[in-house]
């Protein structure tokens, strides 16, 4: 017997909160979402506006606008709040969204846990920016944070600290949150085999995360003793080393690259499918894939360090994991172009920005690879190249990955369908733009450009140009991005449960926007059949 | 409509970066790696060149069958999907074993290039660098002779923020040293990497060498420049080490072997002679090039 959910069922069991009591209390996994989304596309441009000033000082060779000191912090900065601020909630937000929908739940596992989750963040980040207005500045030795450099930060050095544990913390307990929803909250008949693929990436991210942010925390409170408490963890001179932070901190650093792309397979892997009117070709193998590139993202650490003066069997073992990583990536890319195959194509906003993650995250994935390659690594390591090769994979990666989902899901949440017309030209403008901004960095790093510098010589100012034209044109036409949700919100043409004539899943069957609770009872098995994957 | 308003914008972007002043050497050619000037640069570039390819065969396959399927298989065409095809073991295993076997093809010649890279054995002279905040110093261990190597006057001045200095008149922005770093062309160089404070790098993009220099570690790398190369290379640190990271370069004078036994000798005895002003009766004579191999 079909359940047939109405609006009027939801009025009638509204209980929730009104007014700010609502969001600083909320339990309910839609509104927490919200608040994460919010979060992270307020960070996003924060994060943007400071890569807006670097590449406004690497316009022209020599020094026109910033000391070098705080080009540091720029550097720094800019990385620390895109993936600890953007990337990284924006995924919890998109899994608070719709991973309760999508398994047939009413809400997480763990709802007050998901309050704590989420306003970690604010206070975490409040910390973090004010470092930029005390005495030193903000941090400026990397992202990275490596010792012994990292331990010439000023007062802003317990603010970076504090912050890593705090949004550490948010981390785990979101991860926590996501692993028992999954696995205890699935209605009966939903099968981990039959769980859509946003799911499965999220709980495979969740795992990650609870295994390698407490390493990141023993790594920056090994920092803190170091300059604070007389310990020599990082210090030679004391019997400790340098490099062994290095080690602490890609153990957590590789697989926290997967964090943040893993949820974005999940993503394509159901928007490509709604869009050829086609199933994801090789469910199962993408799951296996997804899994084999999680655990062998704990054993490829060290190709972060290859120029460290690691002993050349490490060197020799890290260089074939990390290409062996290589295959289980490109199963998915195939899975996904297969897909495509003889499907009945149409492209709507999401598909659009799906596309281009295919094309352009397999560009990033072939830097990669040859970045795996140790000996030619001796001449990409700290270059531009490897630049160009992670803004490849987080940008039209990670980034259009979510933007692609937002597009996706944004009717189901809102219940009006965007400007589509605009967010094609969203999408347009960010193509053309990321490409112009991030490929010639390639050209930089091959022709000897050292990253993380403030100038440069003069045989790198044309392409340096172009990246920052297109660094000016990509950040320009982010503005049409919470635009188009902003009008979206506030109206558009009604959209019935499924808005996309090839969508499959249980969002699908709930009405658009869904009730308070999602699914107050179970899905049928009927409904599951039409919703369920394959 | 919207393709000419996109054509017109990239014109009037293309107008604007074209209307800077042309340089002699232009950028626009600043596109691969350098071949280098040692048997091991080329290797790497070579390996470099192989790896490239691949990836752009593998891209020509994916790309075109993805682009195919943007053209052939509209729904605007009519294409109706193939809801049948869902999963294909066979394939799956194809184009699982088939990256593995290029990978392993790929992976022999780079693993022998990184062992002949990683065996320093057999070299002919050993030098000390150190790196510290901001700039490299060189100590021929065995000779005698030390000294420091900073961004040359000129860029430095010409670096300053809103200096006024246009850095195209400078010459060799930011890669000109005070002291260049001298060598001898043809001899396996063995160096010793450093740091005395934070961690800097040592990067020679034309010896296919870089090298973390590590505080309280010693790391060790070898080039050897081949004998028809003297002449000026220059690098940069290549890990982030502090305020002026982007400043300090590495300039290497590779002289021939002849060239550089007498510079070496000249050197230590002006070194010997600032020591001791005047020279004293008791102090040794400088010591010879070391040309005895160095253990491992």
């Amino acid at each position: 017997m079909a359940e047939v959910l109405t609006h009027a069922e939801h009025d009638d069991h509204d209980h929730k909160p009104h007014g700010w009591r609502r969001w600083v209390y909320a339990t309910n996994h839609k509104d927490i979402g919200t608040m994460y989304l919010i979060f992270a596309c307020t960070m996003f441009f924060i994060g943007g506006g400071a890569a807006m000033l670097i590449r406004l000082e690497l316009f022209q060779p020599g020094l026109q606008f910033f000391d070098p000191q705080f080009f540091n912090s720029l550097t720094t900065m800019h990385a620390l709040i895109m993936i600890f601020g953007a990337v990284m909630p924006g995924w919890t937000g998109l899994a608070n969204w719709m991973i309760p929908m999508q398994v047939g739940a009413p809400d997480m596992a763990l709802p007050r846990l998901n309050n704590l989750s989420f306003w970690i963040l604010p206070f975490a980040f409040t910390l973090l920016i004010g470092s930029f207005f005390v005495p030193g500045g903000a941090p400026a030795g990397g992202w990275t944070m490596y010792p012994p450099l990292i331990l010439q930060t000023g007062a802003a050095f317990p603010m970076l600290i504090f912050s890593i544990h705090l949004m550490g913390a948010s981390s785990i307990l979101g991860a926590i949150n996501v692993i028992v929803t999954i696995m205890n909250m699935r209605a009966p008949g939903i099968t981990l085999l039959r769980m859509p693929l946003f799911v499965w990436t999220w709980l495979i991210t969740a795992y990650l995360l609870i295994a390698v942010m407490p390493v990141l925390a023993g790594a920056v409170t090994m920092l803190l003793t170091d300059h604070f408490f007389g310990t020599t963890f990082f210090t030679a001179a004391g019997g400790g080393d340098p490099v062994m932070f290095q080690h602490i901190f890609w153990f957590f650093g590789h697989p926290e690259v997967y964090i943040l792309i893993l949820p974005a397979f999940g993503i394509v892997s159901e928007v490509i499918p709604t869009f050829s009117r086609k199933p994801l070709f090789g469910y199962e193998a993408m799951v296996y894939a997804t899994a084999s590139i999680a655990f062998l993202s704990f054993i490829v650490w060290a190709h972060h360090m290859f120029t460290v003066g690691m002993p050349l069997a490490a060197q020799l073992f890290f260089m074939l994991s990390t290409m062996l990583i290589a295959v289980p990536t490109g199963v998915k890319v195939f899975n996904w172009t297969t897909t495509m195959w003889k499907g009945s194509l149409s492209f709507e906003p999401p598909m659009l920005f799906a596309l281009a993650f295919l094309f352009l995250f397999t560009i990033g994935g072939f830097s990669g690879l040859m970045l795996a390659i140790v000996p030619a690594d001796y001449q990409y390591q700290d270059t531009y190249f490897v630049v160009a090769h992670f803004h490849y994979v987080l940008v039209p990666g990670a980034i259009f990955g979510m933007m692609a989902g937002v597009y996706y899901w944004l009717p189901k949440w809102t219940g009006n369908m965007y400007d589509l017309k605009l967010a094609k030209w969203h999408f347009w403008l960010s193509t053309i733009f990321v490409n112009v901004l991030f490929f010639p960095q390639h050209f930089l790093g091959l022709a000897g450009m050292p990253r993380r510098i403030p100038d440069y010589a003069v045989q790198f100012t044309d392409w340096n140009m172009v990246s920052s034209i297109g660094g000016f044109g990509f950040g320009l036409s982010q503005l049409l991005f919470p635009y188009i949700i902003w009008k979206c919100v506030r109206g558009g043409e009604r959209v019935g449960n499924r808005a996309w004539e090839g969508a499959h899943g249980l969002e699908w069957e709930l009405p658009s926007p869904p009730p308070y609770h999602s699914w107050t009872t179970p899905p049928s098995d009927a409904v599951i059949a039409r919703g369920a994957e394959h | 409509m919207v393709r000419e308003k996109l054509a017109s914008s990239v014109l009037i972007l293309a107008a604007a970066a074209g209307s800077l002043p042309a340089r002699a050497e232009s950028g626009w050619g600043e596109l691969n790696m350098t071949q280098g000037v040692t048997d091991i640069s080329r290797k790497i570039y070579d390996l470099h060149m192989i790896i490239f390819w691949v990836c752009v065969a593998i891209g020509v396959v994916v790309f075109g069958a993805m682009i195919w399927s943007l053209f052939s298989y509209r729904k605007s065409r009519g294409a109706v999907a193939d809801v049948t095809l869902v999963h294909n073991t066979k394939v799956e295993m194809v184009w699982t074993v088939v990256p593995v076997i290029i990978l392993i093809a790929m992976a022999v010649p780079a693993a022998r290039t990184l062992v002949e890279i990683e065996d320093t054995t057999k070299s002919e002279l050993t030098i000390k660098v150190t790196g510290f905040q901001w700039g490299w110093q060189y100590d021929y261990l065995d000779d005698g002779v030390a000294y420091f190597s900073h961004l040359d006057r000129k860029s430095n001045a010409a670096r300053e923020l809103l200096s006024g200095i246009d850095p195209n008149t400078v010459e060799h922005y930011l890669l000109n040293v005070d002291q260049p770093f001298v060598v001898p062309a043809d001899t396996k160089v063995r160096l010793l990497v450093t740091g005395a404070d934070v961690i800097h790098s040592w990067w020679v993009p034309a010896f296919g060498v870089k090298k973390d220099a590590i505080p309280g570690f010693v790391n060790e790398a070898w080039f050897k420049v081949d004998p028809d190369k003297t002449g000026l290379y220059r690098g940069q640190c290549a890990e982030l080490c502090g305020r002026d990271h982007g400043f300090m370069p590495i300039v290497v004078d590779v002289r021939s072997k002849s060239e550089f036994a007498t510079w070496l000798k000249a050197k230590a005895a002006e070194q010997k002679q600032a020591a001791a002003p005047g020279g004293t009766p008791e102090a040794p004579a400088p010591a010879p090039p070391a040309t005895a191999s160095t253990a491992p």
